[in-house]
């Protein structure tokens, strides 16, 4: 069955220019976006800042509305769902843990929420199925009467993971997990989500900019540039064979022991207007196979979801 | 509370306003029970006594009344409206200002546009409006007072509830299923009461003073009922035959007023958590030494940084962000310094040209030869003229560095100039353009007239190499100068970096929590761990065979793409914090050789050819 499924998602923003002259601009962040997340799996999505990934991973959880296109939840769209409904089957877990933390209630309080609203629970279960999540995610019990600014950036990751665990949702929306973290820190809170997944079923999209976390915790990655899905493939492949040029650029990027520099140094780097988008593909100006095809035509999307797909006229 | 009550009598000021405030209210408090004359029976033999005269302390009104028993019933009213009046504004303008910042849009629209209708009549006459409608009386004034400063607490609520309204954690309390309404209540009230209880706290004076105006004016409170306007009212026909009748009440209103301004503003600052984290309490230009006059040991080296130890004492902690820190650069050397968050890296590098914030920051020990001088003890003028200049920095994120209301050209013009004030202006603007260009920015001329916010992360960060270029330092320290930036940008800043300390033969101090960017860059590192150097040594025998284990552990980190095989690798357990540093090695209780030894006394530094490391047991024997 498949968890999560997106077909043809957009969102523009629209900004009006001036008080009196209604100049509308539509400002491009997600463009025709389609892929599923089948379930007990991890699908990951990278992209650098501005590619649209958090405008996706808040339009997946309903925190916006998209400007066209679906989504279904475990095959129901997400509009049939009420508020409580949709918080038990899909959760979010922000990418700055302390500031996801309400700096005036204890942990007991924030994590209460959910299984009181979501749940109806009563306040005697909901200590006991507070502390069996806790135990999970590696926090102890005296931490519950404290204030989020007594913890530790791990910590406070695990408190979200903890809140979003207790909703008892099976999907799971991570926006940058661990960037937040030290890298000392960042496997130890990995290795607790594939451990959560596999433990109770979940099924994942997590999304970041940092390639080695993608592919640590992912079966599928897709990569974004610009508001498009350039490439999607299974996490084993893509990054050893890049066959879309900016997968190639970022792979050749990321700093890695006893490389030498890639010679990118005269490259330019400046994404593309998003109130005025490319008319062909949208890495055109900064890729060095390019045609003139690339310049004038759409690229094409993955309408048929089959892997793996790559947006390029010219892949590698 | 306690602890909130001392903070606030630190500010003299403020303890004295509390005190004076305190008096006044116990006095009126109070009234009824003091032995003082009834306040409102006539007695007009005695009308216009001077204090002291015939048993009234403070003398008697037109009508005979005795002052001291009417200035205290008077105050306890005045002060009973004003407070009341007070909590009213705050109450009605709270509420209105959360729901319009929180729900937004079109009732926000109605919301604010109608308060600023209110706030577009000047308030007395606003105040005289509604008492006119009403008829005069206390009860009318205190309506009108509280009626025309909704408008204060709505428009301050309303601007912080927008900000809180759109923080992650409000979105979590809407995916755990909480309504609008109950997240207005559960989750921003309770962050939104400090500041009303500080918009309060500086406004009651004022509304005294209104309602006092009010009364003056015959509105308020009516005879024979005292409070202190309608005293002040009464004393005008006498305030040049019997001035005291005036200045009685007059003196009183100005206590009060005074008490709760000078109050108000130590609660204000007490609970303003900016205030609480010393963040308006202007650092000075320099770091506190009190190392005395150190002499460094003679170096050949460019810089030589010898037993550096930096301290930050909050309330009573001491926090040893870096610790006996000693280390060279040469010319033309890239150096590389890496360390997590709270390792004392950036410290270190701060307090090489004295930059660390003082207070709280204290060097207590230790010197940094530059040009056989200690740069720690120099004076302010002389450091400043090597700062920025001989040696420049490179912080993490280039748009706070960057000052957003000037142009870059500008901004450039200024480095310049501060440190060579003979270069004219032509002169300057085309080194500067040049400059530009050779951090690769495309187009120097148009990036010259164009403000900060308006340039990509990337190009901020070239302006900001640039910025360090202009006056040819010897040195730069790049503190995560590409932290902040994507893996592709990052991948070119590097390369300039490089390539411009190729050209220029420039020593970098390079600051990271990276080995992989480290590896490209750096000729040797130093590692930091809890504010101590465990590691030191050339970057590529480093990688080769690290001899402490933290150092391999992170090496160990640093993940490698394309095979999934090779999972990412983690550091069992956290550093300790900087006010709790552990006896022995500070990373005994995550190190997987940990010995008896370990945990006790300090750990030696082994040195040998080019390489050191802190530890008993280094891994793969002796390195």
């Amino acid at each position: 069955m498949n968890a999560l499924e997106a077909i043809n998602l957009s969102k523009t923003y629209s900004d009006t220019d001036g008080f009196f002259l209604k100049n509308k601009k539509n400002i491009r962040a997600v463009n025709d976006i389609s892929f599923t997340l089948k379930e007990n799996q991890t699908l990951g999505i990278v992209g650098e800042s501005g590619c649209g990934k958090s405008t996706l991973a808040r339009m997946l959880v309903g925190l916006l509305e998209p400007s066209s296109g679906t989504i279904n939840l475990q095959n129901k769209n997400i509009q049939q769902y009420q508020r409580q409904e949709l918080g038990q089957v899909i959760q979010y877990v922000f990418q700055d843990p302390l500031s996801s933390l309400n700096p005036r209630k204890t942990i007991y309080q924030s994590l209460a929420a959910p299984l009181k609203y979501l749940h109806q629970q009563d306040n005697s279960l909901i200590k006991e199925k507070m502390l069996s999540v806790m135990g999970e995610v590696g926090l102890k019990e005296e931490f519950l009467d404290r204030y989020p600014h007594e913890f530790s950036g791990g910590q406070a990751q695990r408190i979200g993971i903890a809140r979003a665990l207790l909703a008892d949702a099976k999907i799971l929306i991570l926006d940058e997990p661990v960037s937040a973290l030290d890298v000392s820190i960042q496997s130890q809170v990995l290795n607790l989500l594939n451990d959560l997944k596999r433990k109770f079923n979940l099924s994942f999209i997590v999304i970041s900019h940092d390639l080695a976390v993608v592919e640590n915790i992912s079966d599928e990655i897709a990569v974004m540039y610009f508001g498009d899905i350039v490439e999607h493939n299974s996490s084993k492949e893509i990054f050893q064979k890049p066959r879309h040029p900016y997968t190639e650029l970022l792979v050749g990027s990321v700093p890695e022991l006893n490389k030498q520099f890639a010679d990118i140094s005269n490259k330019n780097t400046e994404l593309p207007d998003p109130a005025n988008p490319p008319l062909g593909c949208s890495f055109y100006s900064r890729c060095s196979y390019g045609s003139e095809k690339c310049q004038n035509t759409k690229t094409p999307i993955n309408s048929t979801k089959k892997l793996p797909f790559v947006s390029c006229f010219h892949p590698l | 509370m306690i602890n909130f009550l001392k903070i606030v009598a630190k500010n003299r000021l403020a303890a004295f306003g509390g005190i004076l405030l305190l008096i006044i209210l116990t006095l009126s408090i109070l009234a009824p029970i003091l032995p003082l004359k009834e306040p409102n029976i006539t007695n007009t033999a005695d009308r216009f006594m001077v204090p002291f005269e015939g048993g009234h302390i403070l003398g008697t009104d037109h009508l005979g009344r005795d002052l001291l028993s009417r200035l205290l019933w008077g105050t306890q009213l005045s002060l009973a409206v004003g407070f009341a009046a007070a909590f009213i504004a705050a109450t009605f303008g709270s509420i209105l200002g959360a729901i319009a910042g929180f729900y937004g849009q079109k009732t926000d629209n109605i919301i604010m546009r109608f308060i600023d209708m209110l706030m577009a009549f000047p308030y007395i006459l606003l105040a005289l409006a509604i008492v006119a409608a009403l008829g005069p009386g206390l009860f009318n004034a205190l309506i009108a007072v509280a009626l025309v400063n909704i408008p204060f607490f709505a428009r301050n609520i309303r601007g912080v509830t927008v900000t809180l309204a759109n923080k992650e954690f409000i979105e979590a309390a809407r995916l755990s299923g909480m309504s609008n309404l109950r997240i207005l209540i559960v989750e921003i009230f309770p962050n939104l009461l400090p500041m009303i209880v500080i918009a309060m706290s500086t406004t009651v004076g004022w509304m005294i003073l209104e309602t006092a105006g009010l009364s003056f004016l015959g509105l308020g409170s009516q005879p024979p009922q005292a409070d202190l306007g309608s005293m002040l009212g009464e004393a005008r026909s006498a305030l040049i035959t019997n001035p005291h009748t005036s200045f009685v009440p007059g003196i009183m209103i100005f206590c009060i007023v005074i008490g709760i301004n000078l109050f108000g503003d130590g609660v204000r600052d007490a609970l303003d958590p900016r205030l609480k984290k010393g963040s308006l309490i202007r650092p000075l230009p320099q770091t506190i030494y009190e190392g005395g006059d150190t002499q460094p040991t003679p170096s050949t080296k460019l810089l030589s940084v010898q037993n550096l130890s930096t301290q930050f004492h909050v309330n009573q902690d001491v926090y040893q962000s870096s610790n006996d820190v000693s280390f060279e650069i040469q010319e033309g050397e890239c150096l590389g310094l890496i360390g997590e968050s709270g390792s004392g890296k950036s410290v270190t590098a701060l307090s090489v040209t004295s930059l660390v914030a003082s207070p709280p920051g204290v060097i207590k020990k230790g010197s940094v030869n530059y040009k056989n001088e200690n740069l720690l003890a120099l004076p302010y003028e002389k450091l400043r003229s090597i700062r920025g200049n001989k040696i420049s920095y490179i912080f993490q994120d280039p748009l706070t560095t960057l000052h957003p209301l000037h142009t870059i050209g500008d901004q450039l013009l200024e480095a310049l100039q501060a440190h060579d004030s003979k270069l004219s202006i032509s002169e300057s603007i085309s080194k500067s353009k040049d400059l530009l260009k050779s951090v690769q920015i495309p187009n120097p001329d148009n990036v010259w007239d164009v403000y900060p916010h308006q340039l990509s992360g990337g190009m901020r960060q070239r302006v900001c190499i640039a910025m360090a270029l202009i006056n040819n330092p010897e040195l730069i320290i790049a503190d995560e100068p590409t932290t902040a930036l994507d893996v592709t940008v990052q991948a070119q800043i590097l390369n300039i970096l490089n390539s411009l300390r190729k050209e220029r033969k420039l020593s970098i101090l390079f600051i990271s929590h990276d080995f992989g960017v480290i590896s490209q860059l750096c000729d040797r590192v130093i590692v930091m761990y809890a504010g101590s150097i465990v590691e030191e040594g050339p970057v590529k025998n480093i990688i080769q065979q690290a001899a402490h284990p933290y150092t391999s552990e992170l090496i160990k980190c640093v993940p490698q793409l394309g095979n999934k095989e090779h999972a990412l690798h983690s550091i069992p357990g956290n550093p300790p914090s900087l006010n709790q540093l552990p006896e022995g090695c500070a990373f005994a209780n995550r190190c997987q050789y940990k010995q008896d030894q370990c945990l006790k006394g300090s750990v030696p530094v082994s040195s040998k050819d080019n390489r050191s490391y802190k530890c008993f047991y280094p891994v793969g024997g002796t390195a």
